[in-house]
């Protein structure tokens, strides 16, 4: 392929990945790794850099239009942001260490699994519990906007929503993706936090997060301008149409379809990650 | 007094998510414009990332994408963009640390100098390490 055709090429598919992503809220980052490995055999290093700065795109282009609604918690996310942004930089240095194929691995695990959490999001039973200790010396309690005004809640469990966030920051950094899905899990059902509010806050934290592991991989020589240039811009244009459709069109079928993609895209990772195909 | 303080915390967080588009606008600006000095330049160049070769020296450092992209040359300037990209959650950062600083909560300003220390040193010093 010459310059021109694989720029396009690349920039359709990463817009395609990207309107996706956004629609069903499985996030456009996870796809765009095994795209350009499996479909433009780019090398996997040059195509968790790619998508890695695409990341910060999408966190950064959508957290505009959360943030406005009053839903991120800032508190919540710039304490857990230690824990990630610390995962982060372990992750990324872990990929010159890690072997390809192992990553690989890794990479279709996670794509499993984050299709399986997208299926199976479990009802939270809301007991009233009194307020958390060190939730409340954090100051971490908050309010967020419901439809009957402003409906305040309590944060609990911070050690282990600040475990499970250090291996977000890990995964993020070794795989070049947003890894919100596990941040979410992480807000949601280990301390509690309203899933508005823990969604939003996620989305929030992820460009710092992927900032954190960008340093490395830039100074490793794994963002090449040519590749991140049509990834970047067609994620952001794609992930952008798509927050504007979310609110028009039924998504359910599209989620499983997708989320199917996503399964297939995993399993071909994982073969290919464990015949040494990287 | 209440009242005032929530209105305030609003017009911060319109701010933050107003640095934040600009941020990713400009970036995407920068990066347009060396795709399009790239796409001209050599359109019919085959290209090949099967390999893995890394980067130049000046496409690895923070100085040296700045001092190349002044030079003019379309890797070096969508780099550049890639670069103030990855700056935007820097900036949001700092901006966090500022309005700790504001409204005199000294746990939290701590909290976000931890995580921009963090942010800076792969910014800047993960050469030491890579």
């Amino acid at each position: 392929m010459n310059v021109i055709e694989f720029t396009f090429l690349v920039w359709a598919g990463s817009l395609i990945a990207g309107f996706l992503g956004a629609l069903t809220g499985l996030g456009g980052g996870v796809v765009l790794v095994p795209l350009l490995t499996i479909f433009f055999h780019v090398d996997l290093r040059y195509a968790i850099g790619a998508s890695l700065v695409s990341v910060i795109a999408t966190s950064s282009g959508s957290a505009a239009a959360y943030v406005k609604e009053g839903f991120s918690n800032i508190r919540i996310g710039m304490f857990l942001e230690i824990a990630t942004t610390l995962g982060a930089l372990l992750g990324a240095y872990l990929t010159a260490k890690v072997p390809a194929s192992a990553i690989a691995v890794i990479f279709g695990l996670m794509l499993v699994y984050s299709a399986y959490v997208s299926r199976h999001t479990r009802p939270r039973t809301e007991v009233e519990q009194s307020p958390d200790p060190l939730a409340t010396k954090l100051k971490m309690n908050g309010t967020f906007p419901d439809t009957s005004g402003l409906r305040s809640y309590n944060v609990y469990g911070v050690p282990t929503g600040f475990g499970v966030m250090f291996g977000a920051g890990a995964l993020s950094g070794l795989l070049g993706i947003g890894s919100g899905a596990l941040k979410v899990v992480a807000m949601d059902q280990a301390m509690k936090v309203p899933f508005k509010v823990s969604t939003t806050t996620s989305n929030f934290m992820i460009g710092v997060t992927a900032a954190a592991s960008a340093g490395v991989y830039l100074s490793r020589g794994y963002i090449d301008p040519a590749l991140a240039m049509p990834v970047m811009l067609g994620v952001l244009i794609g992930s952008l149409m798509g927050t504007r459709v979310l609110v028009k069109t039924q998504t359910k079928l599209l989620r499983i379809v997708f989320s199917g993609v996503i399964v297939l895209l995993g399993l071909e990772m994982l073969l290919k990650g464990l015949t040494g195909g990287f | 007094m209440k009242l005032r303080r929530n209105l305030d915390e609003q017009e911060l967080e319109n701010l933050i998510a107003n640095l934040l588009r600009a941020g990713v606008v400009t970036a995407a600006l920068v990066v347009i414009g060396g795709a399009v000095f790239y796409l001209g330049s050599h359109p019919w160049l085959r290209v090949d990332y099967r390999t893995f070769r890394g980067e130049p020296e000046e496409l690895k450092t923070v100085h040296g994408i700045v001092r190349c992209a002044f030079s003019g040359q379309a890797r070096c300037l969508m780099q550049l963009g890639l670069l103030l990209l990855i700056a935007t959650p820097v900036a949001r950062v700092i901006f966090s640390a500022v309005a700790f600083t504001i409204e005199g909560d000294r746990m939290y300003l701590l909290f976000t100098l931890i995580v921009l220390g963090v942010l800076l040193y792969s910014l800047f010093g993960s050469f030491l390490i890579a």
